[in-house]
Parts: structure tokens; C-alpha cells; sequence
């Protein structure tokens, strides 16, 4: 086992070339945006002479390179600059809305596991067959829903009409997140389900026919033990990559239901920044949403060398 | 006469078809199998042999069902039988190897834990003990360092371990009948006969029954007693191993024989059969062996010719039997 995870550090220091092009890609991405921050601080009304100043106190007017450098050099100090909205460090904004998000991703993946499995399982015992038409109607329907309309809806439906949930907002303890991030987790996880109902239906379908599964048969297993027993985990196989990927898009869905659903997130932040023209914090959010599917890859791999005894990444350079 | 363990009458495997006439792939199958027999079922790809077998595992494909007849396993009919019933006859009644202990075995488990499940299920052994009991079938297969090859995944073990690991595990929870579905035709030679071996002496100690699907001659030679010859989804000859082998009354029978080779006779020339087996979609009344077959009259072509015993305890069903094989004309 542990040798098949000598793969990591490898994998590690690949991505620092990534990292380094998020960089580059992320500072010039921000300044091609039309107007600057100077601008967007003092309004439609301000005077060129203001403008020139605010921009110069902003470190603005020196050439683009030196403005790049002087945010690469920061970097490696752990620093990511001044919000130039609020403030305040970008590491600091970083950090209040971080755990927002990563909690809003957790639970949406596991609110989507916990959809996923079962509706997979009931389409995959018999296909064709009247619940695997059920479920292929539910994927369609899922994968049809635009995902800012289905959290409207449900806002619409369990907060404002059954009083269920909170409208929006994040809360205040621990357990108030979780209630609070229901909602927005559970919206998230309807769009992901379809890939993943899809992904686990059809391997589950091979699973079933596999002559492994005879053999379970033949050994007396059935129902439920020979679905835990030997078509659940080799069925997940194939699946972990889809979610792994899907855990990136997710990521960019999360920015507009947060919106929505006004969560304290990276989202919120992100799409405030925009309008601001707030270099420092568009940098900050997405090099760190680069960094995060670097990482969510990584993971991916060592889930499926876990999963899988058969995988081995270290060994493809040796033979 | 003692009921047999295993009694197949009239046994029907099929496609059923909604629009037309249902794809017949074994047609009106019966057979005995007596205790701690060693039964043998040869026959060219197609002819339905591994159907037969994985009927009465209760395994066949999607689509393909039992049409009609009756399967007993001692006495108690097993078409019909509630699925959770029938599964629970698996493992320790019967006990079924495949052909390809490569996708026959899951890729994701150790191959220890997979030979101590029915053990676990069924003899309510702890997984400790069970896992005990694994190692030790596993050291009566023959695989070396049994202890540490537990802990081996499928994929970590050779083709000769791997069908090893299938025969400890079939046997693992003491099965009276063992069905076999061609289990040495996916391994070389020399392991294929270590294979039969080690087989064969497990099954003579713990008295199992075999029922054995080849398409190899040599290997029910080496490990039957008894034998059924099938053709497109029929037994067109069975009795004794030795009986049928010498004194072959079935012109496929005869065919089959003279086609594969024989190192008692290395200077014998190999005669094959012409043709090609026939089409089971388009199935045409009589004798199914009768286009191809050098000694067909016309009466072959009308209807399926009846199993009659042409020696003590040996049935062919060739109308021209005695014609062909003994001079006699009818």
C-alpha cells in the first residue's frame, strides 16, 4: 500500500510549475479586465488628477512587470497583498472564507454520495427497467436545471414557503453553518449527481455482468452483502475520477450559489472583487482555487490507489 | 435406487422471444448425477454445455432462462426455488469453477478474504478461523507459502495460483457437487494437468461429485467416469468414459474422436468433420448432426432420433447406430 503512494511527492513538485503559471496567467487575466481600481474606488465622477493619485498610492502606475515580480517576491513571504476594497490582508479575507467554502464543497460531495449510490444501484439491478427509467428521468431533469434557478427554487419552496430553512446567510456556530449550508449544499449536489448517477449506473451494470460477480453468486452471496461485498467498491473505481473532476466545476458553481444563497465564501469575495477591480483579492482567491484542484488531483489518485490494488502510479517510470 | 444428487430432466434453455418462436440453446436435457460421481459433458463451443452447467448454478446471462424442465438436487426441485433459497444451496452443496480464474476472481480483494467468505457465511467461523481455514485449503491445493499468498491480490498471482485459489475456495465449504466450466482450458499444459490433479484428489477426499464441461477429450479421459457427448443443445451419446471412448456409437461421437489427436496411435491420420455447426436460431426438425454427417438417410431429416441404450448403460441417439457400428441393417 505504502509503497504505491511514493507517487505524492513526485506529484507535489509537478505542481509547482503549475502553480507558477496560475500565477502568471491570474495577474495578467486581472489587468486586461477594461478599468482599473483607482476608478472603480472613486466613482464615475472622479477627476483624472484623483484617479493619477490613488493609483500611484496603489502601486499602480509602475511598470507591469516590476507589479509582477513585486507580487511573485510577496508570494513566497506569505504574502498575497492588500485587499484593495476592504482593507485588509488578502491572507486574512483568505482565511475567513475559506472554511465557507470548503464546508459548502464537503457537504454538497457527500449530500451527492448520499444521492448518488442508491439511485445508482436501484438503476443498475435491472436495466431498462421502470426505476432505472425513474432515475434517468431524475438525471435528465438534474443536468436540465440551471443551478442558480434550482437554489432560487428551493429558497422559494423550503425557506420562504415551508419555513423549513434559512432564506441566506451563514450563521453564527457550528452547528448554525451546517443548518444554514444545507440548502446551498443540497443545490450543489442535485447538478453534480447526474455525472456521477451516470459514471456509477453503467459501471455498476458491467459490475453485475462480470464473471467476479458469478463467482460471488456461486459462493451464496446475495442482495445487499453482495452489493457491499463486490460491486460497490469496484463499481467506485471508474467514479472517483469523475468526482475528482467535477469537484473543480464544482468550485466555479459554488461562486454563483453563493451568491445566491449570500454565503461569506470565496464565491462572494470573488465576484466582489470583480466589480471592484480588486487585483490583490482576485489573485489571492483564484491562485488558491488553482492550488485546490491541484490538490483535489492528487487526492483523486490516492483514492484510487486505495480503491484499486491494481493501480500503481510509481511503477509507469519503471517500466 | 437411491434418488441421484443431481437429476436434470427435459431441460429447456432458451431466448424467449415475444414475436417469434424463442431461441432454443439446450434442448430437452436429461441427465443423472449419482453421489461422488465424476461426470463429464464434452462438446464443441456452442453446444450448450456451460448453459447446462451455469442453469443449474443458477448463473445464466441476461436473457438467456430455463424454458422449461426440472432441475433436482437431491430430490428438492431447484426451478422455481425462491433466489435467497437457491443461493444458500451455493457454497455449501454446490460449488461452481470457471473457465478464466482471471475475471473469475474480484481484482479488489485478497485472494484470502475471498476463499474465507463462504466459510464466514456459512460456518459461522470468526474471521480469524475463517481466514485459517482459507490458508489451509489453499496448502491442499498445493500453493506454496499459502499464509503469504492470502494476502495476494488476484492480479499478483500466476494462472495455475489463480485457478488454485478457485478450487480452495469451491471446495471451502464442503460442496457434495462441484461444477466445473472448462477450468484448465485457460492454463498451459503442464499446469493445466497439476490443476486436474489436485482437483481430482480433493474431490476424492472429500467425495464431492464433478460435473465436468470440456471441450478437451484427453481431460474427461483423465478425470470422468461418465460422460455425455452434447451436439447443438442435445446429449446425442453418454454411458461410461471408457465405453463411449472405445466403442463410440454416435457418427459425431466417432467423429470427434478420429479429429483429435492420439499418442497411444501418433501415426493415425486426423480426420475432421466437415461442415460447421448449425444455426440455433434457424432450427430445422431432426437430427441437428444429420448436414453434416456422412452416413444420414433420409428418415435423419424428419424427426429427432430417440435415445436408445445400444450397450448396458450406454445411449446413443443415431437411428443408423446399429447400421454403422455393429454391420446390421435395419
Amino acid at each position: 500500500m505504502l509503497h504505491r503512494l511514493r507517487f505524492i511527492p513526485g506529484r507535489l513538485i509537478q505542481s509547482i510549475p503549475v502553480a507558477f503559471g496560475v500565477t502568471l496567467i491570474v495577474f495578467f487575466m486581472a489587468r486586461l479586465l477594461p478599468g482599473n481600481p483607482a476608478l472603480a474606488l472613486l466613482g464615475q465622477r472622479a477627476t483624472p488628477e484623483s484617479v493619477a493619485a490613488l493609483s500611484k498610492q496603489l502601486g499602480l502606475n509602475t511598470p507591469i512587470w516590476e507589479q509582477y515580480f513585486g507580487f511573485l517576491g510577496r508570494i513566497f513571504q506569505g504574502n498575497l497583498g492588500t485587499s484593495i476594497t476592504y482593507q485588509q490582508p488578502v491572507t486574512s479575507l483568505l482565511a475567513q472564507a475559506i472554511p465557507v467554502t470548503m464546508s459548502l464543497l464537503g457537504l454538497a460531495l457527500l449530500f451527492s454520495l448520499v444521492i448518488s449510490i442508491p439511485l445508482a444501484a436501484l438503476a443498475a439491478f435491472r436495466p431498462g427497467g421502470a426505476r432505472d427509467l425513474g432515475v434517468r428521468a431524475f438525471t435528465l431533469l438534474g443536468q436540465g436545471m440551471p443551478q442558480f434557478w434550482l437554489g432560487i427554487m428551493l429558497i422559494l419552496l423550503l425557506a420562504v414557503g415551508l419555513r423549513a430553512f434559512p432564506v441566506g446567510g451563514y450563521g453564527n456556530s457550528a452547528g448554525d453553518h451546517l443548518y444554514y449550508l444545507f440548502l446551498p449544499a443540497l443545490t450543489l449536489a442535485i447538478t453534480m449527481c447526474p455525472t456521477i448517477i451516470r459514471s456509477l449506473r453503467s459501471s455498476m451494470i458491467d459490475v453485475l455482468e462480470s464473471e467476479y460477480v458469478g463467482t460471488a453468486k456461486s459462493k451464496g452471496s446475495y442482495g445487499a452483502a453482495l452489493f457491499r461485498g463486490h460491486v460497490l467498491r469496484n463499481a467506485a473505481i471508474p467514479t472517483v475520477s469523475v468526482i475528482g473532476v467535477n469537484l473543480g466545476f464544482l468550485v466555479g458553481g459554488s461562486l454563483v450559489i453563493e451568491k445566491v444563497f449570500a454565503l461569506p465564501g470565496l464565491g462572494s469575495m470573488m465576484i466582489n472583487a470583480i466589480f471592484t477591480r480588486d487585483f490583490p483579492t482576485i489573485q489571492g482567491v483564484t491562485l488558491f482555487v488553482a492550488l485546490f484542484v491541484v490538490v483535489v488531483g492528487i487526492l483523486t489518485d490516492v483514492v484510487y490507489t486505495m480503491l484499486d490494488p491494481r493501480v500503481n502510479f510509481g511503477a509507469k517510470e519503471q517500466s | 435406487m437411491e434418488t441421484p444428487l443431481l437429476s436434470v430432466k427435459s431441460l429447456t434453455i432458451g431466448i424467449r422471444r415475444s414475436k417469434s418462436a424463442d431461441t432454443i440453446i439446450v434442448d430437452d436435457l436429461s441427465f443423472d448425477i449419482q453421489r461422488g460421481e465424476r461426470f463429464g459433458i464434452v462438446g464443441e463451443s456452442g453446444s450448450g454445455k456451460s448453459l447446462t452447467l451455469r442453469a443449474i448454478a443458477d448463473l445464466l446471462p441476461k436473457g438467456v432462462e430455463v424454458l422449461s424442465g426440472s432441475i433436482r438436487y437431491n430430490g428438492a426441485e431447484l426451478i422455481g426455488m425462491p433466489t435467497v433459497q437457491r443461493r444458500r444451496l451455493m457454497g455449501p452443496e454446490i460449488a461452481m469453477i470457471f473457465q478464466e480464474p482471471m475475471t473469475a476472481l474480484n481484482p479488489v480483494i485478497r485472494v484470502g478474504d475471498q476463499i474465507a467468505e463462504g466459510p464466514r457465511r456459512y460456518l459461522g467461523l470468526s474471521k480469524k478461523a475463517a481466514m485459517a481455514l482459507a490458508i489451509e485449503m489453499m496448502a491442499k491445493t498445493g500453493i506454496p507459502d499459502p499464509a503469504r499468498r492470502a494476502r495476494a491480490y488476484p492480479h499478483e498471482l500466476s494462472g495455475g495460483l489463480r485457478q488454485r485459489i478457485m478450487i480452495a475456495m469451491a471446495l471451502s465449504c464442503g460442496p457434495k457437487l462441484l461444477l466445473c466450466d472448462e477450468p484448465t482450458t485457460a492454463l498451459d499444459v503442464t499446469v493445466q494437468h497439476q490443476v486436474l490433479k489436485v482437483l481430482e484428489k480433493l474431490c476424492d477426499d472429500s467425495g464431492a461429485a464433478l460435473a465436468f464441461v470440456t471441450h478437451d477429450l484427453a481431460v474427461v479421459n483423465q478425470t470422468c467416469t461418465d460422460l455425455a457427448v452434447m451436439y447443438a443443445g442435445h446429449i446425442i451419446e453418454s454411458g461410461k468414459v471408457k465405453s463411449v471412448f472405445h466403442d463410440p456409437r454416435h457418427p459425431y461421437t466417432k467423429g470427434l474422436l478420429d479429429s483429435a489427436p492420439d499418442f497411444d496411435q501418433p501415426e493415425r491420420d486426423l480426420v475432421p468433420i466437415p461442415g460447421f455447426p448449425p444455426n440455433l436460431a434457424a432450427r430445422t426438425s431432426g437430427c441437428p448432426f444429420a448436414p453434416r454427417c456422412v452416413f444420414a438417410v433420409e428418415a435423419c431429416t424428419v424427426a429427432m432420433p430417440p435415445t436408445m441404450e445400444v450397450a448396458p448403460g450406454h445411449n446413443a441417439a443415431c437411428i443408423e447406430s446399429q447400421h454403422i457400428f455393429e454391420g446390421v441393417t435395419v
